[in-house]
């Protein structure tokens, strides 16, 4: 190969030939265009006259240029020419390829893939072994050469981690690799990290070290911070030189339990900022559902921030027994719980019933005794739908007679009377402290102040379950909080009141952590280990380096002190771990953490990860070949004279015609007539319709079999459909048509958007829409098939009411004969249609339920009924269909079925009043 | 050819062409019959002119009694002049008439034929003779001989490049019409008229010309070549030839301009371009200005 430059010749010898271009000048030149032969009878006045100039029977030089680039167009055409052609660098030394591996790989991992792939095949080629190694997941075993190939298997394999390499532990386990010569590639994610140039170092000792690194910036999105009552989210970035506008996310449930955009902000970067930051404002409910913030178009672990109860506010419901004692702010029972919550939640105030009815997080009750009947009936109630009641003791349940002799659904443990008193002036003993926290209690791992001392507490009543319901006990092993759970809920009883009087439990640091354990307030910042201290967390979703959400049941729970340390890596991947109902999200940015772009020392030289790809430049030049000759007709027209004269606009007309039409006509528009020519033969007659899936023979076979049922309608009923219709879902208005048959094929593309909306409209006003996957041969026992699975695709967008298996009583069996299975080509039992109500009863001698009004918008189906149905144009069956008369059997019922069908979409539930006939007659005393 | 079902076949055969040429000819003519009269002088014919009172001399038998009956003198009644004059007509039909630039174009004999019929026919219609100068036949007026005009402009053209006016069959004293491009030697048509003159024949030229003619659009490496081939002509850059042909053409024109000046002829050039009826209007009048 000859290469000049960027662009090789494959066929060199042939670019001699452009030394010709001088001679063919030459000859050009020389030879005149010919001349146009012109009827004139003026011409008796043109002899004797003689021409000006000389020169002009030479071809113009323009001319002349035009055909000779043609010329050499047409010859560096054939010689082949080829731009970047790979010449491959000969060395044969193992190739080592590095990868960071991080989630800063993620953004332009296909990218990375491509540059790897190519980095392979040419190792391949050169027979050179190679070796793979992410930083972030090191092999223990080492380095494993292999062939090319082995590692292209297993390219699509690999997958960023959600979190960056550790350089050094990277460096240290190379040294602990035997020294070998090799070759090393490094991919790096263009963001700076500790121990890089040691790294390098270590890895140059055993050969050049290329590096590969993107241009692209690095985004990466810090846990949003909440404070007075606003959202700050601060992104960072590694590359500061251009300005850049990005867009966050807010991302949560919606009240029916959907995920979607809660809400967008822009986010803008001036140049050299490293950081943007941007304040959200949400209302307290919107806030509440956010689950994780997101930058669009970004896609890392480390563009997504997860949220977690840092951001949510609990309502609570404080409820107290008494709430006289005018004046005496400090001694009001709910004086403490009051400072304790309201930094971190919504403080609910008022009575019962109300407050129930805002459905509250948390119910807290200090020293309330009794409730009437129906409060107990409406907490209870609330409490197994999963709230959490808190109560306190005092002076009034310990003289009550609440759960004395058989537990109050509403207390945890059955109560002793009068409680008791330990440390006052008529008591022995001094006032107990706490004991530390069990291992199964939610509070373990709290430290417990020394001043915190009980002096007067109600006593439970010693019961088997006691101790296992106790989660926090005096020094001598007195119950102090007990729970239970409650259906969905719990209930925990503080055996202590919440103001002073009873203990200094309230006055200390310790309250406000039980509380925060209990989740009856969220922490308003980032819990610190000793906060967390011996919790076991669970993931509930863990991220995965491009930023999705992981399968994370398979996880072991994770120790609160690793938690609150916050240092990812296998062992704690990013993500939402959850304990005790409650939630802390581990996210890849932490707080105050910046990105900068990676400094790799001169002797470096840094690639992108573009590849230069072979081009052949042959059919580009050959087509400019053929343009240029194009443009030469025209051009010798036009110097000869062609172009004018008579018949010269004829000419000029028809080639510019030539050059005008495009290969693919401009669409027809959707005009007016069209629709309304459709209109008219949609509705004149009663017209059957399928849905154009694309594929020429499914539809073939759809029109076919429409027309067999047509037919059938015709013979024997009052129906008399025309020709059935072929509608594009995109351009033709479906309102027309009473019945659509839609044959689903695995390779159909998906409507438009505009095409759900009208699809949705279509099926709400009362059309119907038979899907037929036509796979009910191999779509046994629930197996899924491909048609199916585009189906579940194709149905996403639609609202399509709740499903189920055709019941024998619908009146889909009725409509015109009497079915009772509904085959097409195959005889599947699966045929869904809409479901009846839940309060569909069957009357008292009736013999059917009394159902649903209207017609199943949907029957879904995979008996391929089109097939059945189908005849050709000449009346004859197009498929056969099972054997001999058993098959004629099922053919015609499904010509039944079809019958059927468009009689329920015709006649709605008809077929269903009936029913009720004799039962009129009956009342009507006839 | 005597026999009437001869001459009824005859008549069918050869009026087939003609309907086209006289319809349009007719159709000419009717644009511009409406409002001429005849020769608003007093003289021979039918229609009445005037009464004029009888002075010394005039025959007691021109005495219009009835008029005079009503007066104290006497009158005379006088009849429009309508003494008929010829009016000869010669069309050139050489090969260079036989060309049209553009399919919606009449060739230029085309033209220069109807036009010719419709004065033909407007001239029988005011009574006059019409005959051709390159016929035998002697000019004669009425219907028939306008049939007889239409059958001479049907037959076959002669197989010059270039045509000279005949003047073989002009009588003296008559009216001449000559019709051609004019393309040709400018010697003949000079010839012509001073043959004419000197039959004290006065007449008129027309110069029916193609737009082409008039415009020469032409450009680039061309061979002209005259409509019979016989004249050739070629040119590299026939572009540039375009002011020296036009200017030429412009020559042209004025020599048969002169001509026509010195004889007390009348010049026009008609385009095929443009409607026949202006043309026609124009012949007609020039022929009522020439007439004696």
């Amino acid at each position: 190969m000859f290469v000049l430059g960027p662009i090789g010749f494959t066929v060199p010898w042939l670019l001699l030939g452009l030394l010709a271009l001088p001679l063919l000048w030459i000859l050009l030149r020389v030879v005149p265009p010919a001349p146009v032969r012109r009827r004139f009878p003026g011409v008796a006045l043109l002899l004797g006259l003689r021409d000006d100039d000389v020169q002009s029977d030479r071809t113009p030089w323009w001319l002349l240029l035009l055909r000779l680039l043609a010329v050499a167009a047409l010859i560096l055409g054939f010689a082949g020419p080829v731009l970047n052609p790979q010449i491959n660098t000969a060395s044969d030394a193992p190739l080592l390829i590095v990868m960071d591996g991080g989630w800063g790989d993620a953004s332009g991992w296909n990218q990375r893939q491509e540059r790897l792939e190519a980095l392979l095949e040419d190792a391949g080629r050169a027979g050179r072994t190679v070796a793979m190694v992410q930083l972030t997941d090191l092999p223990a075993e080492g380095l494993s050469f292999q062939s090319a190939d082995v590692w292209r298997s297993r390219l699509p394999a690999l997958v960023p981690a959600p979190w960056r390499a550790d350089m050094a532990a990277a460096a240290a386990w190379f040294d602990a690799l035997p020294a070998q010569p090799m070759e090393v590639l490094w991919m790096s994610d263009g963001i700076a990290a500790e121990g890089r140039i040691e790294l390098l170092q270590r890895l140059e000792e055993n050969g050049t070290v290329r590096v590969f690194e993107t241009a692209m910036t690095t985004y990466g999105l810090r846990p949003a911070l909440y404070a007075d009552g606003e959202i700050t989210l601060t992104a960072v970035r590694n590359r500061i030189d251009t300005p850049a506008a990005l867009e966050v996310q807010a991302i949560g449930l919606d009240p029916s339990a959907i995920e979607r955009v809660l809400a967008n902000v822009p986010l803008r970067y001036e140049a050299g900022a490293e950081e943007a930051s941007v304040a959200l404002s949400l209302p307290p409910e919107l806030r509440n559902r956010v689950s994780r913030f997101e930058l669009v178009d970004h896609r890392s672990a480390a563009a997504l921030s997860l949220t977690d109860d840092g951001l949510k506010r609990r309502e609570v419901a404080l409820m107290a027994g008494r709430d006289d004692r005018e004046g005496l702010e400090l001694l009001s029972p709910l004086h403490f719980l009051n400072q304790a919550l309201a930094p971190t939640a919504d403080l609910l105030d008022g009575a019962l019933s109300d407050m129930l009815l805002a459905n509250p997080d948390v119910l807290v009750m200090a020293d309330v005794a009794t409730l009437s009947e129906a409060e107990a009936e409406a907490v209870e109630d609330w409490v197994q739908k999963g709230g959490l009641l808190v109560r306190f003791a005092g002076p009034r349940l310990a003289a009550s007679d609440v759960s004395r002799d058989f537990e109050d659904p509403l207390l945890p443990v059955r109560l002793r009377v009068g409680g008791r008193t330990v440390g006052g002036a008529m008591s022995w003993g001094a006032p107990k402290s706490l004991r530390a926290f069990a291992e199964t209690s939610p509070f373990f791992g709290l430290s417990i102040p020394a001043d915190v001392d009980v002096s007067a507490q109600v006593l439970a009543q010693p019961d088997p379950i006691l101790a296992e319901r106790a989660i926090a006990v005096l020094e001598d092993g007195t119950p102090m909080v007990t729970r239970k759970t409650l259906g969905a809920g719990q209930v925990v009883l503080f055996h202590v009141t919440a103001n002073a009087e009873w203990s200094t439990l309230p006055l200390s640091g310790l309250f406000v952590q039980m509380l925060e354990r209990l989740a009856v307030s969220t922490r308003p910042a980032r819990p610190t280990a000793d906060d967390l201290a011996g919790s076991v967390w669970t993931a509930e979703r863990v991220l995965n380096g491009f930023g999705g959400f992981e399968d994370a049941a398979r996880l072991a729970g994770i120790e609160g002190r690793t938690l609150a340390e916050g240092q990812i890596g296998a062992t704690l991947p990013p993500g939402l771990y959850r304990s005790e109902g409650r939630a802390i999200a581990v996210n890849v940015m932490a707080e105050g953490q910046t990105l900068a772009p990676t400094q790799w020392p001169v002797r470096i030289v840094v690639e992108g990860l573009n590849i230069v790809q072979e081009v052949s430049l042959k059919g580009p030049l050959l087509l400019a070949a053929l343009l240029l000759l194009l443009v030469d007709i025209l051009a010798s027209l036009l110097v000869s004279g062609r172009l004018r004269g008579p018949r010269g606009g004829v000419v000029a007309s028809v080639l510019l015609a030539v050059f005008l039409i495009q290969p693919n006509a401009a669409q027809a528009q959707e005009n007016d007539p069209a629709l309304e020519s459709l209109a008219l033969l949609a509705t004149s007659d009663v017209v059957l319709a399928y849905v154009q899936t694309g594929n020429t023979e499914v539809d073939r076979v759809a029109e076919a079999g429409l027309r067999g049922l047509s037919d059938t309608l015709y013979l024997r009923t009052a129906i008399e459909p025309a020709e059935p219709l072929a509608v594009n879902l995109e351009t033709d208005e479906l309102s027309f048509f009473p019945f659509l048959y839609w044959p689903v094929s695995a390779d159909q593309p998906l409507p438009s958007q505009e095409a759900y909306v009208k699809l949705n409209r279509y099926l709400r006003s009362g059309g119907m829409i038979l899907f037929d996957t036509r796979d009910a041969d191999v779509a046994v026992y629930g197996r899924q098939t491909p048609e199916g699975r585009r189906l579940e695709q194709l149905a996403r967008d639609l609202d399509i009411p709740p499903l189920e298996l055709v019941p024998s009583d619908h009146v889909l069996t009725r409509t015109f004969y009497l079915l009772q299975e509904f085959p097409g080509r195959y005889a599947g039992r699966e045929v869904w249609v809409e479901s009846a109500p839940p309060d569909a009863e069957q009357v008292e001698g009736m013999p059917f339920r009394n159902l649903n009004d209207g017609v199943t918008p949907v029957v879904v189906g995979g008996n391929d009924w089109a097939s059945a149905w189908a005849v050709d144009r000449s009346g004859n069956r197009m498929f056969r269909i099972g054997r001999g008369y058993t098959g004629e059997l099922q053919r015609e019922i499904s010509l039944r079925f079809g019958v059927n069908l468009i009689m329920h979409v015709l006649t709605g539930n008809y077929k269903s009043d009936q029913v009720h006939v004799p039962a009129l007659l009956d009342r009507l005393g006839q | 050819m005597r026999e009437p079902r001869a001459l009824r076949r005859r008549a069918t055969e050869t009026a087939a062409p003609f309907p086209p040429l006289l319809a349009e000819a007719e159709r000419l003519a009717a644009t511009v019959l409406l409002g001429e009269h005849g020769r608003r002088r007093s003289g021979l014919g039918d229609e009445f002119w005037q009464y004029r009172p009888a002075i010394e001399g005039d025959e007691a038998r021109l005495v219009d009694w009835r008029r005079s009956a009503k007066a104290d003198v006497h009158f005379i009644k006088q009849k429009e002049w309508q003494a008929a004059q010829s009016v000869m007509f010669w069309i050139d039909d050489a090969r260079s008439m036989d060309f049209t630039s553009d399919a919606n174009l009449p060739r230029k004999i085309t033209r220069a034929r109807t036009l010719a019929l419709a004065a033909a026919i407007l001239l029988v219609r005011a009574g006059e003779r019409v005959g051709l100068t390159n016929s035998d036949h002697p000019p004669r007026s009425g219907e028939a001989q306008l049939l007889r005009l239409a059958e001479e402009f049907t037959a076959q053209g002669s197989a010059q490049d270039f045509g000279a006016p005949e003047t073989r069959g002009m009588r003296p004293h008559s009216t001449a019409v000559f019709m051609s491009d004019f393309m040709g030697p400018v010697a003949a048509v000079e010839t012509a008229i001073a043959k004419a003159a000197d039959r004290d024949v006065r007449g008129v030229l027309i110069q029916v010309l193609d737009p082409q003619e008039e415009a020469f659009p032409f450009d680039g490496r061309t061979v002209f070549e005259s409509v019979g081939r016989s004249i050739v002509h070629e040119t590299q850059q026939a572009g540039d030839l375009r002011d020296r042909y036009l200017e030429r053409l412009a020559e042209r024109r004025a020599v048969l301009r002169d001509l026509c000046r010195a004889t007390g002829w009348q010049f026009q050039t008609h385009h095929t371009g443009d409607t026949g009826q202006s043309a026609l209007l124009w012949l007609h009048q020039a022929l009522q200005r020439g007439r004696r």
